[in-house]
């Protein structure tokens, strides 16, 4: 007989959970997203005994309060999508605090089986516990595992099959006591709820007096809903009220009290530890790594080696890449004939997947990286050496890797930002990362400072830089002090014992991560290349103001008759001459063709449209229509450059053409103002996609783009206005 | 009595908490987290800015920034217990 069971795994944050799913689950997995949120879900199956077993891997969480988005997701679905069975996955080594979110499950009154896990490490310090009475205690069976070395796995499955099967022995809904005064409450409110149709279950109606004790936001708003709002809430009232005044403590705090009460009571005779403040290996490292002196230089130079492994190391990949698609788009353009079709695949769909698929090495060692820090405990530590800058910044310890990635490339930063728990940290450091200059502005910087400003190129473009980290500072107090007024989460972080990481894990958690942008990302941007593609390729028919071709043939014609006359009184060297000569006339020709097409297609009239708006900025049309082609990618700027002035799209940042090009058109006071443009204004485009991604939000993108392109205008107005004034000009 | 603010122990001090201040979200965090009255808490470290402070609970680590340490009133131990 094919059975089939449900079952979704919880578990305190570094209880080892992602460990016993994957153990659970082997390779059987697919990793996705909660509905509307960005907090990952995964599934996986496996068989045991002839049951399918199909298992949900829940956020971590302490709890099953509603403050967090993780704890509601958790608590939702235990709650509504009722799994046949709960995994918690308890960490021995820190039992008493694990033991609370057991509590809760136990109050739920779903089938419960326990993984007691890390009792290597438990072992190690010291601690005994006796699991066998702690599972007729709870009434839950506790079963050891070792995560990390799979030690465990089968007694789990075969006692997730027991249990599901109502065939374990230990297995019995127990009812925690809260206390006689407690008690009397709660029965109070399960009297009340169950005269309703709505919650006619016993068990169920003791939860949600227990959780009306805790004061629980989500099961006051189901009461609210209810035809039992007034009685129940007025209860509630007169509960607190009583309770206070015979115990002199709030109904939340008695609560907790009491379950801790309970935890305390039943580790009295399981638990026992040998040894008493030793001092553990784990806290010998921690004297180093965040010693007072030496905390700062070793986190600077974790910092740094992630950002050399990522961006320096992660180039020769890229490089690669690179190269791969820019020989993919020579032999398919080979292959297929002059035209639309080709035009589309290697201008739009080639080179749109390639600026994708260049930043897969970056992603992917990023994530690495990252997913070392958090598998060996070091993230927690490096949160709580920077947490004291970031915080006079709005922000949280952890927002420090992001806005240090953010120099990089601004597309894993905000990927990063997935380390942040509250919701509030992890957009206002979204919102803000852009303005962290990355690498791919540079090359701007380079191109019009090196024009415009010669020796002083370099002092020029350190000052955009701090200027950008000045303005993230700035936007960060402003936004805290606007739009995030209020909702400061708790710092309270958990510093856990660092840990020899596995292979195997950490690439599980930085394979969960890249896949998701390879997945996620590579849609939007790939359809937004081609769109800039299609802008500034149509319209294909163009009223030339002269005929390109015929003098291109006039041309041609001319030079042959030349040609001839030489070649008749044998002058081959003269005939050379000519002929470079011809190609160079030619090539002008086309130039100015091409010039005329871009200025004509839909992307230069674009540029001309929004002209009015750049104007106080003094910027002109081929500055606008720069502008609008870096929103795809901010490097993208110069080869704009680089066909609008005609010096041909090959030239980099260094081509002397092109500057002199650049000093023709710009003054420095335009050129600086363009530049801080160009340093703040609207993310690119693989950002956005990032940010919606990671914000889940359009709204969000959107106010991205709006505040930042203002800003821009602003700054850029200011500083040409302002210098102008000043006679900089 | 002897009670006072945990931001106000030093490295290596231990009290035991008396209750928690403040509200919502915080507070609860925090009772889940095991700062509930009576339980013993240790002084671990300040961060090299002063700030956040480590504190070990029921055999775990945890920071807190000291503005939220001031919400935490403990009865501070008398006894040394450094054994390094
Ligand atoms: N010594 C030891 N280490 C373990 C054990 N189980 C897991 N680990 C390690 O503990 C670390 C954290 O494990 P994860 O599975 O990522 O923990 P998690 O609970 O999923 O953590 P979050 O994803 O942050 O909620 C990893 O480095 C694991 O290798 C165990 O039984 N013993």
């Amino acid at each position: 007989m094919a059975k089939k069971i449900t079952i979704a795994i919880v578990g305190n944050p570094n209880s080892g959970k992602t460990t016993i799913f994957n153990n659970i689950t082997g390779a059987h997995q697919k990793v996705g997203n909660w509905p509307g949120v960005t907090v990952e879900k995964k599934e996986g199956i496996t068989t045991y005994d002839g049951c399918t077993i199909q298992a949900v891997d829940l956020p971590g969480t302490y709890s099953l309060t509603a403050y967090s988005l993780e704890e509601i997701i958790a608590r939702n679905y235990i709650i509504g999508e009722k799994p046949d069975l709960v995994v918690d996955v308890i960490d021995a080594s820190t039992l008493e605090r694990n033991l609370y979110l057991a509590t809760q499950l136990i109050d739920l009154g779903v089938k419960l089986v326990f993984a007691l896990n890390m009792v290597d490490v438990a072992r190690s310090r010291g601690l005994i516990i006796d699991h066998e009475n702690l599972s007729l205690l709870m009434g839950v069976p506790f079963v050891p595992t070792v995560g990390s070395k799979n030690q465990g796995t089968k007694d789990l499955l075969k006692a997730i099959v027991g249990v599901a099967e109502d065939r374990e022995s230990v297995s019995r809904h127990i009812h925690i006591n809260y206390g006689l005064e407690l008690e009397e409450e709660i029965e109070q409110f399960q009297g009340l709820i169950r005269t309703s149709a709505s919650f006619p279950d016993e068990h169920h109606s003791r939860w949600m007096g227990i959780k009306l004790l805790e004061n629980d936001e989500e099961v006051i708003k189901e009461i609210e809903k209810s035809p039992l709002k007034k009685k129940v809430l007025d209860q509630l009232g007169k509960s607190k009220a009583h309770l206070n005044e015979i115990l002199g403590e709030d109904s939340e705090t008695l609560m907790a009290d009491r379950r801790y009460g309970f935890i305390h009571g039943a580790l009295k005779e399981t638990f026992r530890q040998a040894q008493r403040n030793r001092r553990y290996l784990s806290d010998q490292v921690d004297m180093v790594l965040t010693n007072r002196l030496l905390g700062f230089p070793i986190f600077i130079f974790f910092i740094w080696a992630m950002f050399q492994l990522t961006f320096s190391v992660g180039q020769y990949p890229m490089d690669w890449i690179d190269a791969g698609v820019g020989l993919l788009a020579r032999v398919v353009g080979d292959l297929m004939g002059e035209g639309l079709p080709r035009n589309l695949v290697v201008g739009g769909l080639i080179s749109g997947v390639g600026g994708v698929a260049v930043f897969l090495p970056n992603i992917f060692i990023l994530f690495f990286c990252i997913a070392l820090f958090e598998d060996t405990g070091y993230m927690a530590r490096a949160a709580f050496i920077m947490d004291k800058v970031m915080h006079t910044l709005g922000l949280h310890g952890k927002s420090f890797i992001p806005m240090i990635m953010g120099f990089g490339c601004n597309v894993p930063a905000i990927m990063a930002t997935r380390v942040l728990e509250s919701r509030r940290d992890r957009i206002l450091t979204i919102l803000i990362n852009p303005l962290i200059s990355c690498s791919a502005r540079l090359p701007v910087y380079v191109l019009i400072a090196g024009a415009l400003f010669g020796a002083y190129a370099g002092n020029v473009i350190f000052s955009l830089y701090v200027i950008g980290i000045l303005l993230a500072i700035l936007m960060g107090q402003i936004f805290k002090r606007t739009l995030f007024r209020g909702e400061i989460a708790p710092f309270v972080l958990e510093l856990p014992p660092y840990r020899m990481p596995t292979l195997k894990g950490t690439l599980i958690h930085m394979w969960e991560r890249g896949s998701i942008f390879i997945r996620k990302m590579g849609g939007v941007i790939l359809v937004g290349s081609i769109l800039v593609w299609a802008l500034s390729s149509f319209p294909q028919t163009v009223d030339y103001s002269r005929d390109y071709d015929m003098e291109k043939r006039k041309i041609q014609e001319r030079y042959a008759i030349q040609k001839e006359e030489l070649m008749q009184s044998w002058q081959s060297e003269k005939v050379q001459l000519l002929t470079r000569e011809m190609n160079l006339k030619i090539a002008e020709l086309e130039a100015l063709r091409k010039d005329e097409f871009q200025e004509n297609s839909f992307l230069g009239r674009l540029g001309k449209a929004i002209v009015p708006f750049l104007r106080p900025l003094g910027f002109d049309w081929k500055g606008g229509v720069a502008l609008l082609t870096g929103f795809v990618a901010k490097e993208i700027v110069v080869s704009t450059f680089g066909i609008l002035y005609q010096v041909g799209e090959k030239e980099g940042e260094e081509s002397e053409g092109l500057r002199t090009a650049i000093r023709n058109a710009m003054t420095p006071l335009i050129g600086y103002a363009f530049m801080v443009f160009v340093l703040v204004y609207t993310p690119c485009l693989a950002t956005l996609a990032a940010i919606r991604r990671e914000t889940g939000s359009w709204g969000w993108t959107g106010f991205s783009v709006g505040y930042s392109l203002i800003l821009a205008w602003i700054l850029a107005f200011v500083i040409y206005r302002g210098g102008m004034i000043l006679g900089l000009g | 009595m002897n009670i006072r603010k945990l931001s106000e122990l030093k490295t290596g001090e231990k009290g035991i908490i008396e209750r928690v201040t403040g509200v919502g979200r915080f507070r609860q965090r925090l009772m889940e987290m095991g700062f509930v009255p009576g339980a013993e808490i240790v002084v671990e470290k300040f961060a090299p800015l002063r700030n956040p402070i480590e504190y070990v609970l029921k055999g775990y680590h945890v920071s807190l920034r000291h503005d939220e340490a001031e919400k935490v009133m403990v009865r501070k131990l008398e006894e040394q217990t450094e054994d390094h």
